[in-house]
């Protein structure tokens, strides 16, 4: 124990002072090839300014390429490949997954969370940031609205599957919903075993924990606008629904667009909940879960990697979006 | 158009008091401009008159209503804001027609009203852009005639110059005065700069604190000041004001007795003697008043010399060829018609 402490402690010191040493030395290195002083001090200055960055940056896209570069690399070549990822299959896997009905399933179910989810956490985000702004108790219900932020997927999926819970026929129910359709007077349902309303239970559960963020993203955003913009159509005899629409929401559509693509590569990556709720069963598998599917229960590389790429291509083009968005902003 | 008028309009926040009791006739047609230093009430009455804040007790009447429980849109009333507070998202020329969607013109009146403005305001070739790609004067331009569009009866204007450079203010400053000659409307408008009060106005409001201290014409506000604080604000450099008193033999002034001369019947007692300082002179014969030249601020077609008296500092203006030096003995007079008088517990002129 005490010497797996040490070891431990010593890795740590060995780290921060390798990080000292390489900057140190490296920067010291550059300075003494090309010092800035002497004949072609200039010469020598504009050289070092220009190799300086690189030396610096060197850590961290090293880190970057073995990290990320590397796996996207070894994902395409496994994806040519077989299950042991030793036998080269050409296309042979895009072949299947295109034929496949699981990943047919998933891929339609990704394009549902993908229009639901984002439109729904903005639309109650917008919502919930234009409500909350004016009112006295207005930070007590955003810090509420926001705490789902705070659980992990898992966790909340945990708390959802009480909401959602089912018992069988004679014995008591005693999930939420359940509990309030029994009320109006319904017969209770097995809410996540029906096949595609089911979906729309676990997109809920997206739904609640980014409602949170957006709401403080654009709650931000509508703070910013300008009070005298909000004066001036006062003035000009707009109502307040008019002012919402027309001058408010106009004027934070950048925020809405970052909070929306944001929640967009969210919601491609979904996996927790579905793995939680119904494991992809019942019609209701996404293509996070699939690929998790192959990869560690059905024990296929090739598979995997092939329904990984996949994803890949779904985010990449909101990615970029999304960067030059935020640049402009910045 | 119409006239406008206050009557004992209060306003307080919570506990606060801000506006005491203000009463005030604006003629229709008027150019009245409300001048004073900040916090003294003055945006918070346009504020009132505009709509955008409850009034907590008095009236306001715009031509014969009185607008207190009306809705801003209702008033017949619209307003050019400090920071222009033009909707960036939208053209010059949807910014202009914002106010006239609710007006039940027709589609080409509303064109032809649309390009009227901007003829006016000669920015035709701006109705298309974004305000982005406006400069600031460009701005304020759009938002008067976001205002003008509508043709109210009241033309607020909260502070529009003050984010605008020296050239530009001074520039526009003509623009809106010939816009007033040509438009006629009434005008309200506020600001904390007295050349712009001075400039602009039919009539100047000056306030203090919440009260009223003088109304008047810009040459009555200048000329005869209704107390030392009106005396002090407007006009630049300020007005001298020194401590004297005014007694049975005359005007006393640091030892040196004066002819009391029109205050001979004013009561005795201690008094703030207020001189211009274009009314001062360098008189080496029979000064009012001695002292050295510590300072001098040349403008050009004169120089300001600050004086160190035994009354304090005075500030006089001379003629900018020839200066006295720094550090020279100069003496100051004054004709008596140019000194006012106030009391100096009250403020108040004595004229």
């Amino acid at each position: 124990m005490l010497a797996q402490l040490i070891s431990a402690f010593d890795i740590m010191i060995l780290g921060v002072f390798g990080c000292v040493a390489y900057y140190y030395l490296s920067n010291l290195a550059l300075d003494t090839l090309w010092p800035a002083h002497g004949k072609r001090a200039a010469h020598n200055i504009n050289r070092t300014t220009a190799i300086r960055p690189w030396l610096f940056l060197f850590p961290a896209l090293l880190l970057l390429t073995v990290y990320l570069v590397y796996p996207v690399i070894f994902s395409i070549w496994l994806s040519l490949h077989d299950r042991s990822g030793e036998v080269f299959i050409g296309f042979d896997n895009y072949r299947w997954m295109a034929n496949d009905a699981k990943f047919r399933e998933s891929f339609g179910n990704n394009l549902l969370w993908l229009v639901v989810v984002p439109a729904a956490s903005t639309a109650f985000g917008l919502l919930a940031a234009a409500l909350t702004d004016r009112i006295r108790w207005g930070n007590i219900a955003k810090s509420l609205i926001f705490m789902p932020m705070a659980i992990s997927f898992i966790g909340a999926s945990v708390i959802w599957k009480f909401v959602y819970d089912f018992r069988a026929e004679g014995q008591e129910q005693i999930g939420l919903l359940n509990a309030i359709v029994i009320g109006l007077g319904f017969e209770p349902q097995s809410w996540i075993t029906t096949g595609f309303w089911n979906s729309f239970f676990l997109m809920a559960i997206l739904v609640w924990i980014q409602t949170g963020f957006a709401m403080v993203i654009l709650s931000a955003a509508l703070r910013g606008i300008s009070e005298e913009t909000i004066e001036a159509a006062v003035l000009d005899g707009a109502n307040p629904l008019q002012i919402f629409w027309r001058i408010k929401v106009p004027q934070i559509w950048g925020s809405i667009a970052v909070v929306w693509t944001t929640i967009t590569i969210t919601v491609l990556k979904v996996f927790d909940i579905v793995l939680a709720m119904t494991n992809g069963q019942w019609g209701s598998q996404v293509l996070a879960n699939l690929m998790f599917d192959w990869m560690f229960r059905g024990n296929d590389f090739g598979r995997a990697s092939t329904v990984a790429l996949v994803i890949m291509a779904m985010v990449t083009p909101i990615m970029i979006w999304n960067i030059r968005n935020a640049k402009r902003d910045l | 158009m119409a006239n406008l008028a206050l009557r004992n309009l209060v306003k307080t926040y919570g506990q606060t008091e801000v506006l005491h009791s203000i009463s005030l006739d604006v003629e229709d047609g008027e150019f009245v401009v409300f001048v004073g230093p900040s916090g003294c009430g003055k945006s918070t009455t346009l504020r009132l008159i505009a709509g955008l804040e409850e009034v907590s007790s008095g009236a306001i009447m715009i031509g014969d209503r009185e607008v207190n429980n009306l809705e801003p849109k209702e008033r017949d009333i619209a307003m050019v804001f400090q920071n222009y507070a033009i909707y960036p998202h939208m053209t010059v020329k949807k910014n202009i027609a914002f106010g006239l969607r609710s007006s039940k013109a027709s589609k080409v009146d509303k064109e032809a009203r649309i390009q009227e403005v901007a003829g006016i305001l000669d920015m035709v070739e701006l109705l298309d852009r974004k305000p982005s790609q406006l400069s600031g004067g460009q701005r304020q331009r759009v938002a008067i005639g976001r205002a003008m569009v509508r043709d109210p009866a009241v033309f607020l204007f909260d502070e529009p110059l003050s984010n605008l450079d020296a050239q530009l203010r001074t520039q526009m400053r003509l623009e809106i005065k010939k816009l007033h000659q040509r438009v006629g409307n009434t005008i309200v408008f506020v600001t904390h700069d007295q050349v712009e009060a001075m400039t602009m106005a039919d009539r100047i409001v000056v306030m203090k604190d919440g009260h009223i201290q003088q109304v008047g014409t810009p040459e009555e506000v200048y000329h005869s000041p209704a107390n030392s604080f009106v005396a002090r604000f407007i006009g630049a450099p300020s007005m001298n004001l020194l401590p004297a008193e005014l007694s049975a033999e005359g005007l006393t002034l640091a030892g040196k007795v004066l002819d009391a001369g029109r205050w001979a019947a004013s009561p005795v007692g201690k008094v703030l003697l207020g001189v211009r300082p274009n009314d001062l002179y360098i008189d080496e014969i029979r000064p009012l008043f001695e002292g050295r030249v510590s300072l001098r601020e040349p403008l050009g077609s004169e120089t300001l010399i600050y004086v160190e008296t035994e009354h304090g500092e005075v500030i006089a203006r001379a003629d900018g060829r020839m200066p006295p030096e720094v550090g020279a003995t100069i003496g100051l007079g004054a004709r008596t018609e140019d000194l006012h008088l106030f009391d100096a517990a009250s403020g108040v002129s004595l004229s």
